[in-house]
């Protein structure tokens, strides 16, 4: 019983993980909470929709496919929202990035509709046993998804050039472009590798709850968003380790009894774990050496 | 001359901080800039650099224009800066810190080799190759940082206060390595604040006060001059 609310925890949390890496990504280099990230998770998802329903598409193309889609929507977001406000006050790329979040859900309402479609399948319901506990092949799959994924981003940002200057231009802009690294460059990679990430949770999210809306990244925006500070914004494996505890944070807070506070959970653990640790669970001291 | 400094004025909202400066560096020099607090010594190598952009004037390298160019071409250019403070990325192993330093470059068999000359250079960094390098002392930063530097096989070497905070013996030493540097054929801007030393190694010099070049010419004359012995070398 237990084993099993964990093990549904942790294919939730997988995916609450991709989508915080890329607020954490970003926050780390520019310090914007980019709040149209969720939005990028909603349109992975209906590009998902799209490669299955009308091209037909089996899991992995229509995976690649909305990764490669909002890879461009990202970056271009970047570009047209947040760069030219770079210099302004702090204020203003945030509600920038308010502003995307809500065209972004106009545009899908308008084209879709507000309803919930179901994914369409594409892959089977096919349960196995594992001792006490049952998983599905959609949890599987998920939980291999999510490790390669992580496991892909932390070898590119350890041992990669452009990784490297991620890490270096997230310490210090200033100092990074005295080296020669393109700080603008960098700061769009970032932006591809996390909206890429979120897209791809939202596919899985799709197919693993069978529903794609509009509105789907408010709230799974909203979690991720606490998964990342959880973990402390800025930090990668904060946010990898953030996911992970609210999603079996809240299965098992579900299990226990507290089904209706379901989205609570998430913000309730937010404020206690702030309280203890104000820069999360990963994060650094905010003081700076001089 | 390899880079000329025209007429910059540069402001940071009201505050004006360069207020028209010229100033030359020849190929194969040591040109100091010196003078007190908040003079603009940081601000002329942070534009130089393209990190300000100037409200007028021009900096040309080689007869050609840079002051619009963004910060990595300048680097590419073969102008390369040692920050005022050090900077180096303190969450990164002294080994990426050099890395890093090489960003512009392609040749990745000769960034092997000159890793390793850093390392003859400053052989404490190469003990601590694998340490963050937040956790060295204020003097292996000032190393990490030039050695950095010298990553980018840079031209022109821009280098602010790197005597700063660090002991008389590291300070002796560091301004040796800043003239071996340029022996081996690397021309250098240095800004500081010692200005005895700086003097003492350099072949020309600028004293800047609050925005404006007040005086200059060769390094021996100035250290001779009676004003900047007075309100610099502290006689
Ligand atoms: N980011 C900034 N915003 C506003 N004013 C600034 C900024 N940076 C520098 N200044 C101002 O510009 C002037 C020149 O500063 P700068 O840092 O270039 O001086 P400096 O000669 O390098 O001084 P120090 O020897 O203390 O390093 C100072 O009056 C300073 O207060
Ligand atoms: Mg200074």
């Amino acid at each position: 019983m237990l084993s099993q609310q964990l093990l549904n925890g942790i294919t939730l949390g997988a995916t609450y993980a991709l989508i915080a890496l890329g607020y954490t990504m970003v926050y780390g280099i520019i310090q914007l909470i980019n709040f149209a990230h969720g939005e990028i998770y909603m349109v992975g998802a209906f590009v998902g929709v799209l490669m299955v329903s009308v091209f037909q598409q089996g899991l992995l193309v229509s995976l690649v496919a909305a990764m490669l889609a909002c890879m461009i929507m990202g970056v271009t977001i970047e570009r047209i929202a947040y760069r030219p406000l770079r210099r302004s006050t702090r204020l203003a790329p945030l509600i920038s990035a308010i502003g995307v979040s809500i065209f972004l859900q106009t545009l899908m309402t308008k084209i879709k509709g507000p309803q919930p479609v179901a994914f369409p399948p594409v892959i089977n319901d096919a349960l196995y046993k594992l001792g006490p506990v049952e998983i599905s092949k959609v949890q599987i799959i998920i939980l291999i998804v999510a490790s390669l994924l992580m496991a892909g981003l932390h070898f590119i940002v350890k041992y990669v050039k452009i990784g490297k200057a991620m890490r270096a231009a997230s310490e210090d802009y200033d100092t990074a472009a005295l080296m020669g690294i393109n700080v603008n460059r960098v700061i769009s990679f970032t932006f591809a590798i996390g909206s890429a990430l979120a897209a791809a949770g939202g596919v899985l999210v799709g197919i693993y709850f069978n529903s794609v809306s509009p509105f789907m990244g408010v709230l799974a925006g909203l979690k991720a968003f606490c998964a990342a500070v959880l973990g402390g914004i800025g930090s990668i494996p904060g946010a990898m380790l953030g996911g992970l505890f609210l999603g079996v944070a809240e299965t098992l807070g579900v299990a226990g009894g507290f089904d209706l506070y379901k989205d609570a959970i998430a913000f309730t653990l937010l404020i206690i774990v702030l309280l203890f640790r104000p820069t999360g669970l990963l994060g650094r001291p905010i003081q700076r050496k001089v | 001359m390899l880079l000329e400094v025209n007429d910059l004025h540069v402001s940071y909202g009201a505050i004006r901080a360069l207020k028209g400066i010229f100033c030359q560096v020849g190929e194969g020099e040591i040109v100091a800039l010196i003078g007190a607090n908040g003079a603009g010594k940081t601000t002329t190598l942070r534009t130089i650099s393209g990190l300000i952009r100037p409200q007028s004037g021009t900096i040309t390298y080689k007869g050609q224009p840079i002051t619009k160019m963004p910060p990595h071409q300048i680097v590419s250019l073969g102008i390369c800066q040692v920050p005022e403070g050090r900077r180096v990325f303190t969450r990164m192993t002294v080994l990426e810190n050099l890395e890093m330093g090489a960003y512009t470059r392609k040749d990745k068999a000769n960034v092997k080799a000159d890793i390793e000359k850093v390392f003859q250079r400053f052989p404490r960094l190469a003990e601590r190759k694998s340490q963050l390098a937040g956790t060295l002392s204020g003097g292996e930063q000032q190393m990490l940082a030039m050695g950095r530097a010298l990553m980018s096989r840079p031209t022109v070497l821009l280098m602010d206060e790197p005597s700063m905070g660090l002991a008389p013996m590291l300070v002796q030493e560091i301004f040796s390595i800043i003239k071996e540097i340029n022996q081996a054929g690397t021309t250098i801007l240095l800004v500081e604040q010692n200005a005895h030393m700086a003097l003492s190694i350099a072949n020309r010099a600028y004293v800047l006060e609050t925005g404006e070049i007040v005086l200059s010419g060769p390094a021996r004359d100035l250290a001779n001059n009676p004003e900047v012995q007075k309100a610099y070398l502290g006689e």
